[in-house]
């Protein structure tokens, strides 16, 4: 009995707490050590909608840790030179899933793409959600009316059910997923802020290692349970970064593109 | 040839939605239906980036990237307004939690089919973020379009040839020469722009068309 309890590995990290207790800690020192284990090939769910919410300190240190070949999953591909564009720019990524890649300052995929440099999954974003969280919540499959009739369903199963037609879509399940989240506590409880949240729940839930990026980490119960919007189930690993005011100038530079 | 400007052509979608009712506009010109709501009517309007009751865009140096639009613009909150994930936001649309949606479209088929997330042509890069949802999900698809291309062909069409977004799920379609009701009994026009006579939009149409009965 004993035996096997021993064999059973819990994937947390574990701090010496006072008079040697130990206690659950997900709070790590950097966005390197989060990431140290990420192995080429790996696929990473992203969270961010263009760039709110996107983990910039952790697209980073991933490209600081050079894992190569990687599938990364975020709803846009990339805006200006930072972040996920950054990512793409390095080398690191043999396909991409999303939903929207056409953006006016996206030219890093765009130079990628149109030179056969990488692979693109373009998913309905619905789908791209819900697959997400299919993941997360030990669905199989599901029958989605979405895209039916259309090129991004051809080759699927379909099935008419009560008079509508479904397409059967798969889980995109990830090694990793990199969300930024507000607050974070050593139990990996987050609270997000405002349309920041968009993919970061549903992330979380659907890797096998989440890591959350956060602007504050509080004290175990200082977030209020009610507000706690991703439970510390869902999270291994929480990284303190500092907050970063967005800068639009990127962006605008890229209206300005060909 | 008289056409409605892009403002009278939102003033026309405003004036259809209805107290109460939940609307996503799509990214680009239904953007502009906002300006048009009269201050009385209590609408909420969805982002699909997750919020609900969103409101217009802050004044000067109030911007907050983290609280924007799905076409990544800062925008505001009224009163009442909610964040939630993704999965949430798209089981409004395609729960059949929303009321109306309003897109853009590069082509509308007589029965309803919309094609507006792809040219199909090779270098293109293909887009279709929350429009297959949107089309799939929402009680009314509304249109906003011009009528014909720059080449003066007809974006009203009796079969798209662009690829398709949604089958059958287009129940409006506002141009800057009428406005269409698709119906089972065909294409109904209303709001024909002054000088364009039903005739005469039939002929640029290339579709049957007969007049909305006011009566």
């Amino acid at each position: 009995m004993l035996g096997a309890l021993s064999a059973f590995k819990l994937e947390v990290l574990y701090a010496t707490g006072p008079e040697n207790t130990t206690m659950i800690n997900k709070i790590l020192a950097s966005a390197q050590e989060a990431l140290a284990d990420v192995h080429d090939g790996a696929t990473i769910l992203i969270g961010g909608f263009g760039s709110a919410g996107l983990p910039t300190h952790l697209t980073d240190a991933l490209i600081a840790k050079g894992a190569r070949e990687l599938t990364i999953v975020n709803n846009n591909a990339g805006n200006g030179e930072q972040g996920l564009a950054a990512l793409m720019k390095a080398g690191c990524v043999r396909k991409l899933i999303c939903s929207f890649p056409r953006q006016v300052d996206s030219w890093v995929f765009d130079g990628l793409w149109r030179a056969g440099k990488i692979e693109l999954e373009l998913v309905p974003q619905g789908n791209l959600a819900e697959r997400i969280r299919a993941a997360g919540a030990g669905i199989g499959a599901f029958y989605t009316a979405t895209g039916f009739g259309t090129e991004l369903a051809r080759g699927k199963e379909t099935r008419r059910i009560n008079g509508r037609d479904y397409v059967l879509e798969y889980p995109i399940d990830a090694d990793f997923a990199l969300v930024a989240a507000e607050t974070g506590d050593r139990w990996g409880n987050l609270t997000y802020r405002k349309t920041a949240r968009n993919f970061g729940p549903i992330m979380c839930m659907a890797a096998k290692t989440a890591v959350a990026q956060v602007h504050r980490v509080v004290e175990l119960g200082s977030i209020d349970p009610e507000h706690v919007i991703t439970p510390g189930i869902f999270v291994k690993r929480v990284v303190q970064v500092e907050r970063v005011r967005y800068d639009p100038t990127p962006a605008k530079r890229g209206e300005q593109q060909p | 040839m008289n056409r409605y400007s892009r403002d009278q052509m939102a003033q026309h979608v405003a004036r259809d939605i209805p107290e109460g009712a939940y609307v996503n506009l799509g990214i680009g010109m239904p953007t502009l239906v906002a300006n048009h709501i009269p201050q009385d009517r209590e609408i909420v309007l969805q982002s699909e980036n997750g919020l609900l009751g969103m409101g217009p865009a802050p004044s000067a140096g109030d911007e907050d990237y983290d609280l924007i639009n799905a076409g990544k613009q800062p925008v505001s909150l009224l009163p009442g307004a909610s964040f939630f994930h993704h999965a949430d936001s798209f089981a409004m649309m395609r729960g059949g939690h929303l009321d109306i949606c309003v897109l853009g479209a590069f082509q509308v088929a007589v029965n309803g089919d919309l094609a507006n997330w792809h040219t199909g042509e090779a270098d293109a890069i293909p887009a279709v973020g929350g429009a297959m949802d949107l089309a799939s999900g929402a009680k009314q698809v509304f249109v906003m379009m011009e009528h014909l291309t720059k080449k003066g062909e007809s974006k009203i069409v009796e079969r798209c040839s662009y690829p398709l977004t949604g089958l059958a799920c287009v129940t409006r379609v506002y141009t800057d020469l009428a406005t269409l009701h698709i119906t089972a009994q065909g294409l109904l026009v209303g709001d024909l722009v002054d000088g364009l006579s039903l005739e005469a939009l039939i002929k640029l149409s290339g579709v049957k068309m007969r007049a909305l009965s006011t009566g």
